[in-house]
């Protein structure tokens, strides 16, 4: 039942619970449990919204941020990525293998903002190696979600057999 | 001038449902749940596929039975789905949708006087193609105590000694009924005894719900007195594409063969394709369609019995089949009124055969948002009935 609820609600975190159960076919007060449940686990991490800035005119500069660091002794990378996501800016954080170490995204107001972030806050953690900023020029997909597309015509017949 | 017209075309009426169709088509604003077809995108690793098909020049007639390349993974499909074993080579041949299918199968077995035995409600065609190949309709009205399946004694009823083909059209548009495999084994040992022949039209296979669907073409002695109809048209949400396939023993699909050279050539070159990649990379998508459609299923049901409209649970296709008789109306007044007053256009039950009298087809092919909308004027106008009486 777990991954039933996942699935539906990562795709619509915004169901009420009573008809959440009616459609993946389980019981209300199970449902309802296993959702507190998952949540005191740190399954369920967050109910997010998924928006369109662009759309809403209001500006916003991200960044994906290529880090290059020195493991360090006993810790491996999660010291210094903690270092770096603690800070709010921070939208994520992850471990990459390739190329370099962690993808760093960040979220500001300005170009000067996400790039002041860069240059006082994470070139100058000590295991920092290097970093190469990536700006967003444009959303395509988000989250599953296309972002570039409207609301849809429905351009069925009205009625077929 | 003299008559243009045959006998026969002038004894099938056209569909008496086309009247409320019109008004339905004119009305802007109204919310339907009328089509019969999937809501979704073909997926697009299928469209991807046409797109480069055509790209690559690949725009001549195929083999009149259709892409080798094609015919193997359906065959392979076949086998690993369903138990079926199919040779590709003489046992199977793509068709325009499985709607060619049924014809040119009619028309490849049927002599004058033969008696075609349909159950309904079903879908429109297997009626009027029957008469256009000459045969005699004979119909089997099924009852909404055996949710709309078949049963062996029901059979039996309607077998005349001129009885040839029996239609199977299970999962069933428009009830959603299915067949399960202990009804099927029922109905094969009549098929047998009568030494029937069956057509099975399984294009909804893909689509049934907490139960499994089973062909009657895998059971023991079934193969060679069977054809078997399945398309890409709902599964793969592939309507417009035009594609279906049917498999046959040799010596009956030689013959249809020979129907479909004549009259089509050869199905849609670049929807052979593109179902290529339909049929062989595309179980994830088939399989996300099918929880969804699943969940809008849960979601009417339990609307429907909340609202007190009794409804039996229909495990295939992505129709509902509620029963309206108690409000006095028949459907097709049902459907005007729920149209003209609250502006939702669902299907009368009469439009797929008598049987269907007292009932709905609602489709589920539709977001839940628009499923809740049409199902919030549907109870408002229930309750309006319910306090007239």
């Amino acid at each position: 039942m777990r991954e039933k609820i996942l699935n539906y609600i990562e795709k619509n975190s915004r169901i009420d619970i009573s008809e959440l159960a009616i459609l993946i076919g389980e019981d209300e007060v199970a449902v309802m449990n296993a959702l507190e449940e998952m949540r005191l686990e740190h399954i369920i991490c967050g109910y997010h919204t998924l928006i369109n800035w662009e759309r809403a005119g209001i500006e916003k500069v991200t960044a994906m941020i290529e880090v290059r660091v020195t493991p360090q002794r006993g810790m491996g990378f999660d010291k210094v990525a903690a270092h770096i996501y603690n800070y709010p800016e921070v939208q994520s954080v992850y471990l990459i293998s390739g190329g370099f170490d962690l993808m760093v995204t960040l979220e500001g107001k300005t170009l000067r903002e996400v790039s002041g972030f860069v240059t006082d806050k994470l070139s100058t953690i000590d295991s920092v190696l290097s970093t190469k900023t990536n700006f967003i020029l444009k959303k395509y997909k988000d989250h599953g979600t296309i972002m570039v597309k409207g609301h849809e015509k429905d351009d069925r017949l009205k009625v077929s057999l | 001038m003299r008559e243009p017209l045959s006998k026969t075309i002038q004894t099938i009426q056209p569909s008496g449902i086309r009247k409320f169709f019109d008004i339905v088509s004119e009305m802007e604003d109204a919310i339907s749940l009328g089509v019969g077809e999937p809501d979704f995108d073909t997926p697009w690793r299928i469209r991807d596929e046409a797109i480069y098909s055509l790209e690559q020049g690949r725009t001549f007639y195929t083999s009149n039975a259709g892409l080798k390349e094609l015919k193997v993974e359906i065959t392979k499909y076949l086998e690993s789905r369903f138990g079926l074993d199919y040779d590709p080579i003489n046992e199977m041949m793509v068709t325009v949708g499985g709607s060619e299918a049924i014809d040119v199968a009619l028309r490849a077995m049927l002599d004058p006087g033969d008696e075609v035995l349909i159950p309904q409600p079903s879908y429109v065609s297997y009626l009027p193609c029957t008469i256009l190949a000459g045969g005699t309709p004979v119909v089997i009205p099924l009852k909404a105590e055996n949710e709309f399946r078949l049963t062996a004694d029901e059979l039996r009823e309607y077998i005349t000694d001129k009885s040839k083909i029996l239609v199977l059209p299970f999962p069933n548009n428009p009830t959603g009924a299915i067949m399960e495999r202990t009804d099927l084994e029922a109905i094969a040992e009549v098929v047998k005894e009568n030494d029937l022949f069956v057509l099975t039209d399984e294009i909804y296979a893909e689509l049934t719900y907490d139960r499994d669907h089973y062909s009657i073409a895998a059971l023991p002695g079934m193969k060679e007195r069977t054809v078997y109809i399945n398309g890409f048209s709902k599964a793969y949400a592939m309507t417009g594409w035009r594609l279906g396939y049917a498999c046959a023993p040799e010596r009956i699909l030689k013959q249809m063969l020979k129907i479909h050279q004549f009259a089509i050539m050869c199905a849609p070159t670049t929807s052979q394709y593109a179902a290529v990649v339909a049929v062989r990379d595309c179980d994830d998508e088939v399989a996300a369609m099918r929880e969804e459609y699943n969940e809008r299923r849960r979601y009417l049901l339990h609307r429907f019995r909340e609202m007190g409209l009794e409804c039996f649970e229909p495990y295939g296709a992505f129709y509902m089949f509620p029963c309206i008789s108690e409000f006095g109306l028949t459907s097709d007044e049902f459907a005007t009124r729920l149209l003209e007053s609250k502006k939702v256009a669902v299907v009368p039950g009469t439009a797929f055969g008598d049987s269907g009298e007292g009932h709905l087809r609602i489709s589920y092919a539709y977001s839940l948002e628009d499923l809740k909308e049409a199902v919030d004027r549907i109870e408002e106008f229930v309750t309006e009935l319910r306090n007239e009486k």
